[in-house]
This record gives C-alpha cells, sequence and structure tokens, in this order.
C-alpha cells in the first residue's frame, strides 16, 4: 500500500489484485448471512474497491491495513444491504444448504458500475470503457480518443470520483 | 464489468492524494471564524466593558465551555474521519465540558434567590442568542464540512453533527463578546439550544454531503 501511495503502479496492481479476493470472500459472506445469494456480493467488491481507492490518503500508514480495509468493506456491505428490497429478509436458510456453495468462476462481473457508466458524460465514459473493458493503459486511450495522456488521466481521476458518489447516493 | 478489468482503471489514477485533513480542518473553521467574528465585532460590536468583565467569572465559564466543546468536537470529528478512526479519550473532554457547565449551574442555582431564577433564565435577549449562534456557525460548518469531504467517515450522521457542535462552539464563544447575559442558567439554555441546533444542521448535512 505504501508503494501504491508512492505511486509505485505495479505494486498498487498487485495489492488490489491480492486484496480482491479477501474483499470477496468477506462480502459474500455478509450476502450469505443476509440471505442474499452470495454471487450478487461483485458490486459490493468493486464499490469497496473504488473506496479504498479514492480514500486510500485515509489510512494511517502508522497503522495496521487489515481494520482499515475491514471498515470500508463494512461500510459498503451495510450501504449495498440498505439499498437492497425488503425480500432480503426472508428467511431461506433451508435453500441454502440445498444451493450449490462453490465459487463461480473468474473473471467475477459487476453490474452496478456499468449501470452508473451511463450516467456519466459521453467522453468520460469512453475514457472509463477503454481502461477497463477494453484493457488498455492511459498512453493508449489517449491516443486512441486523440488527448494527451494527462488529460486521460484527470478525466479518468473524475469518472471514478463521479462514480463513487453515484454509488453513495444510491444508498441515501 | 469484471473486476480485474475495473483495477485496471484504477492503477491508471495515479493522482496521488495525501492525507492533509488536520489542516484543511483548520483552515475551514479559520476561513469560516473570519466573517463570524467580523459581524460580531463590527455589527453586532463588543459589549460595554468586555475588557474588564473578561477575567470574571461568568464570562471564563462561558469562554472555557464554548471553546472547549469547540475544541473536543473538533479532535473527535478529525479522528473519525478515518473509516478506522477511533474516538479516544475526547468523549471524556466533552464530558469534562458538561460537568463544568453543570457546576456552573448549580452554584448559580445556590447562590441566586429562588425568585431571580426565572429572570436570569430568561435574560435580556434570549431569542436573539438563540437565533444568532446558529447564524454565525454558518460559514465555519461550512468551511469544516467543505473539508471533511477529503475524509471517509464511518458515520457521516455523527461526524457532520461533531462538525456542528464544533462550529457552534466557535460561534457561540464569538457571539459571547456581544453578549450582555452572564448567567450560567441563560448559558445552559440559550446557548446550549442555538449549539445544539448546529449540531442538529451539521448532522443532517453530513448525512447527504459527507456520504462517500
Amino acid at each position: 500500500m505504501q508503494a501504491g501511495l508512492a505511486g509505485d503502479a505495479a505494486a498498487y496492481r498487485r495489492l488490489l489484485e491480492a486484496l480482491t479476493p479477501v474483499l470477496r470472500a468477506r462480502a459474500r459472506r455478509g450476502f450469505q448471512r443476509a440471505g442474499l445469494p452470495p454471487a450478487e456480493a461483485e458490486d459490493v467488491v468493486q464499490e469497496a474497491l473504488l473506496a479504498i481507492h479514492l480514500k486510500r490518503h485515509s489510512w494511517d500508514s502508522a497503522r495496521p491495513l487489515g481494520p482499515w480495509l475491514a471498515a470500508i468493506l463494512r461500510h459498503k456491505l451495510v450501504d449495498a444491504l440498505r439499498r437492497r428490497p425488503a425480500a432480503a429478509h426472508v428467511p431461506i436458510d433451508d435453500l441454502l444448504e440445498i444451493l450449490p456453495a462453490e465459487a463461480p468462476p473468474e473473471p467475477v462481473r459487476g453490474h452496478e458500475l456499468d449501470r452508473l457508466l451511463a450516467q456519466l458524460g459521453a467522453r468520460q465514459r469512453d475514457i472509463v470503457q477503454a481502461l477497463t473493458v477494453e484493457g488498455l493503459s492511459a498512453r493508449e486511450a489517449a491516443q486512441r480518443l486523440r488527448m494527451s495522456e494527462g488529460a486521460v488521466r484527470v478525466a479518468l481521476h473524475r469518472a471514478l470520483k463521479t462514480l463513487a458518489l453515484l454509488t453513495g447516493r444510491q444508498a441515501a | 464489468m469484471n473486476t480485474t478489468e475495473l483495477i485496471n482503471a484504477l492503477v491508471q489514477d495515479q493522482a496521488a492524494p495525501r492525507w492533509r485533513l488536520p489542516a484543511a480542518l483548520r483552515i475551514g473553521l479559520a476561513a469560516g471564524a473570519v466573517p463570524a467574528a467580523l459581524a460580531v465585532l463590527l455589527w453586532l460590536g463588543p459589549r460595554a466593558g468586555l475588557l474588564a468583565l473578561l477575567p470574571t467569572a461568568p464570562l471564563l465559564l462561558k469562554f472555557a465551555t464554548t471553546l472547549g466543546l469547540a475544541l473536543c468536537a473538533l479532535a473527535l470529528t478529525l479522528r473519525l474521519a478515518r473509516p478506522d478512526g477511533t474516538p479516544g479519550a475526547w468523549p471524556w473532554g466533552l464530558a469534562t465540558v458538561a460537568l463544568l457547565l453543570a457546576g456552573g449551574v448549580a452554584l448559580e442555582l445556590a447562590l441566586a434567590p429562588a425568585a431571580e431564577w426565572g429572570a436570569r433564565l430568561r435574560g435580556q435577549n434570549a431569542l436573539a442568542c438563540l437565533i444568532l449562534v446558529p447564524l454565525l456557525a454558518l460559514p465555519p460548518l461550512a468551511g469544516l464540512l467543505l473539508a471533511l469531504r477529503q475524509g471517509a467517515p464511518r458515520r457521516p450522521g455523527l461526524s457532520g453533527t461533531l462538525a456542528g457542535l464544533a462550529a457552534g462552539g466557535v460561534a457561540a464563544a464569538l457571539y459571547a463578546l456581544h453578549c450582555v447575559d452572564d448567567s450560567p442558567l441563560f448559558l445552559a439554555m440559550w446557548y446550549g439550544l442555538g449549539i445544539g441546533f448546529t449540531g442538529l444542521l451539521g448532522g443532517l448535512a453530513g448525512r447527504i454531503w459527507l456520504r462517500w
């Protein structure tokens, strides 16, 4: 995390990739406990990653990372469960025993962010899509969209912030 | 999109933020306190004989409680602005302020004849206090909330309330430069209500603006 904060992109990627399964396991456990299908917890994982990224400066490097991560995941999990319809409270304990328990295959897909992407401006949406679904780097995206690399990064940062705000607003 | 795709985008966003909240909160509060202070000094005007009265017990109590509340609420706001933040020993500070105020009220009730309690509680201008304290608190509250948006408070409503109490405490201390009602009864009732209202406002605003 410290390397990530210092701008080491490779280390930062390794960190986020290492965190993802941990976040996923916790999010699924949370969904299971609330009587929801664990496979739908991926949106929480993605929202938590987005929050971890945008709020990474709120981690005090003198303190352990675990509690900070856990607090963010819990925050996002509570938001997600709160915006679910009341059907979430129907007890389906019996069902759970029948349902297959194994994890769904990778790559794991979320739907919430795709839906919220539609609310962004066309330019920002193109940039986010190029960097996510198409897997381009900022430089490649800049060439494709005929923008400077810096402009792509600025637009990306704004887009991520807007997405995070939109996820928060839904929980209200 | 799938999660590895999201990570790809996050890694590209390298704007490295730093934790500047302590400074941002102080600047937000100070920037908001300036217009409030100017309003008290230039528009309301300081009370007559302020300097001579400053070292007397009722004024000391006023400033100790309002500024003490502001200090503790500000420190708590800062600590709880991190997702894994803990309040530490600061709630004890709030308790000390409350105890101090309760002591002042008890002393006033013991020393003043019962027939005068009502008059002292009502003071000369309770309504002005009730309205002006929240009004003066608006700029510092706005400054604090603006700064707090860089934070990630686990409970946005609570953090907003604390910011409201901090702004209310500062506003009340400034208003005390003008106000001529010195009884601890008046302080507890009307300053308390004014600050409480500011806290309520901060809590509502926090639920909306401090969400992340």
